[in-house]
């Protein structure tokens, strides 16, 4: 008990977002069993795994490195596009569905990672609000790319075409896997909730352990102030470069997970709307917050579900919430009126002990 | 060649109209407004029901758009961003996501997600004939309507005391309250006269491109962004000649290269003049002091 008493903050931080995830792993999977899980919100269950991993990865960007990007979509779609290309032409040499799987998600991080270098060198390089556009940029390139991809496999092996399928060049038994703005169609179901829950328990490891070792530490040196970071010999392109580029590889690793959830996948899921969803996930959990980025994750997109009674009203009431949260949790007045009132509750529960006695 | 030179100009001439509220808000309240693009959409709807439904004529139903959207600027700044005044950079930038999303969701249920066609205003009025082409009249309009906007910007920001105060409060806004100018008035009047010029942009975009949804100002909207970093953002002659350049690199892209490929091809360009200039065409660069 000493022992647990003794531990480090950051440590029991830690401790804690394993145990939330655990937490909820049990309690979904109980409901589940138990049959008081409804079918949408069971369809949801992956999702809400890709985007708390997609929150805690823009997380790692935004909060710990504190860059403002609005392109995480683009790394999804990587990760997605690339891991349902790994699963569907290993159909046939892979029996194993989770093997694949697990093979789709390496390979789509793998990718992303890849992707995340080649956009973070020269985006690096910028700061603040250019640095942001210039990510934006990014992701609607991506996605205009990811429009025009056509891939196809055959006996030969893959055929890549930008213009469209009859410029495959495939034989007769080709199957085309990628089919530009329409997406990957016909995939196999491989994600599972559990496949889900172990990654984002790996996501978490690899954040937490990072954020309090010695690389963490020269991140957050150059957040808070680039100048006194590099004058005492911290190297910022570099430090800069390891968080984006793990970020974006899990960005990918959720993007695979995300895709292989669904029969088809069209590249405009993954747009600017969507890069905006997540970041509105880690700025509503708290910025640098990693326990807030997956409640925030997880609430808001069940929310929307939860609000479907209110069909057409559902995405404005969404708005307003997004708005009276952040003017509620940002706005100094509003703050004090708050405090105020939790101040004048513990004096009348003072006021009522006292005259209880 | 030509024909797409001067489509690819009326384009951008719409994006620097755009582009103007972008730049006069970042440099006056240091924030992206991202809720400016659906402005566009609303003013581009007030002038479709004005025309369509109250049969008013265009000029009356470019009038009503413009004093909706004004309203709405000054209403959407003074409720949503005027108390995040002090709050860091990334709670106005969603709360500004959550207007934008407000807006259109307001505008989904009104007008529904049907694609509303919007009326050609400048049906009466002859194109220019040029060589072997002839120039559209909402061209021409667009391009004069650029041009004048820009002039009469210009000579508001440099020679009237509104102007100068706008100026005085992008400068710094501590000195600007010391030197007795209402530091709220000069933001609210900047939203005022972007969200205004949206509106025009909203007709002349929706005249040029006839198709209206709730979602119409979003791409515009994120573009005419980029066309404002382009030019250096917060300088007003730098969101001219970014407009100008984005809508004629994306009409030549389409026209040339790859009809998909356009918005990737607008967005590389991006990547490279910051990369080679960070703070844009005609943007100066503030150097960092420890």
């Amino acid at each position: 008990m000493d022992k647990l008493k003794n531990l480090k903050k950051s440590t029991k931080v830690s401790f804690l977002n394993y145990g939330l995830v655990l937490l909820f792993f049990i309690v979904v999977t109980a409901l589940a069993n138990t049959g008081h899980l409804t079918r949408s919100l069971q369809g949801q269950l992956i999702p809400i795994v890709s985007y708390i991993i997609m929150a805690l990865a823009l997380n790692l960007v935004v909060g710990i490195s504190g860059e403002l990007s609005l392109g995480h979509a683009g790394f999804m779609s990587v990760g997605a596009f690339s891991g349902v290309v790994v699963s569907m032409t290993t159909a046939n040499s892979i029996p194993n569905g989770g093997l694949r799987l697990l093979l789709a998600i390496v390979i789509g991080a793998l990718l992303a990672g890849i992707v995340g270098v080649i956009i973070g060198i020269p985006v690096l390089r910028l700061n603040g609000d250019y640095l942001a556009i210039v990510t934006l940029a990014f992701g609607e390139i991506i996605k205009n790319v990811m429009n025009c991809l056509y891939v196809g496999v055959d006996g030969a092996g893959l055929h890549v075409s930008f213009k469209d399928t009859a410029s495959l060049g495939m034989a007769v038994d080709g199957k085309v896997l990628i089919n530009g703005p329409m997406g990957a169609t016909g995939i196999q179901k491989l994600s599972t909730f559990t496949g889900g829950i172990i990654l984002l328990l790996l996501v978490l490891v690899v954040i937490q352990n990072m954020v309090n070792s010695r690389t963490g530490r020269a991140i957050m040196a150059i957040r808070d102030n680039r100048i006194a970071a590099e004058a005492s010999g911290v190297p910022v392109t570099k430090h800069k470069l390891i968080a984006f580029v793990t970020s974006a590889a899990m960005a990918g690793a959720a993007g695979a997970l995300y895709a292989l959830n669904y029969s088809t996948i069209a590249p405009k899921k993954f747009d600017f709307n969507t890069s905006i969803l997540i970041l509105v996930f880690v700025v509503l959990g708290g910025i640098g917050n990693m326990t807030g980025s997956i409640i925030a994750a997880a609430l808001l997109t069940i929310l929307p579900e939860m609000l479907r009674k209110f069909a057409d009203y559902r995405m404005l009431i969404y708005a307003i919430v997004l708005i009276v949260v952040m003017l509620a949790t940002n706005n100094e007045k509003i703050r004090a009126l708050l405090r105020g009132l939790g101040k004048k509750n513990k004096d009348a529960e003072v006021k009522e002990g006292a005259a209880n006695e | 060649m030509l024909a797409n030179l001067i489509n690819g100009i009326s384009l951008g001439s719409v994006y620097a109209i755009i582009a103007l509220g972008y730049t006069m808000v970042y440099g006056i309240a240091k924030m992206l407004n991202f809720a400016h693009g659906d402005v566009i959409m609303v003013g581009g709807y007030i002038a479709f029901c004005s025309i369509m439904y109250l049969g008013w004529p265009p000029a009356l139903a470019v009038i009503a758009a413009m004093v909706v959207c004004t309203v709405l600027g000054i209403v959407i700044e003074r409720l949503a961003y005027k108390p995040l005044r002090n709050a860091t950079s990334l709670a106005v930038l969603i709360t500004a996501i959550g207007v934008s999303y407000f807006l259109q969701n307001v505008a989904l249920l009104i007008w529904s997600a049907n694609t509303k066609v919007f009326p050609n205003i400048f049906e009466k009025l002859p194109g220019i004939p040029l060589g072997d082409t002839t120039i559209a009249p909402v061209n021409v309009i667009t391009v004069l309507a650029n041009i004048v906007i820009m002039i009469v910007l210009t000579l508001f920001t440099t020679k009237t005391k509104m102007g100068k105060a706008m100026r005085a409060v992008s400068e710094d806004k501590g000195a600007a309250t010391l030197m007795g100018i209402n530091v709220n008035r000069t933001i609210s009047l900047t939203f005022a006269i972007g969200s205004g010029l949206a509106a025009i942009a909203g007709v002349l975009l929706c005249t040029a491109y006839p198709t209206l949804m709730p979602t119409t100002g979003a791409m515009p909207g994120i573009k005419a962004f980029t066309a404002a970093v382009f030019g250096g953002i917060g300088s007003i002659p730098g969101a001219m000649l970014g407009g100008i350049l984005l809508g004629v690199i994306e009409i030549f892209g389409k026209a040339y290269i790859s009809t998909q490929l356009s918005d990737a091809i607008v967005f590389a360009v991006l990547i490279i003049v910051l990369l080679v200039k960070p703070t844009g065409l005609l943007g100066h660069k503030v150097h960092e002091k420890v």
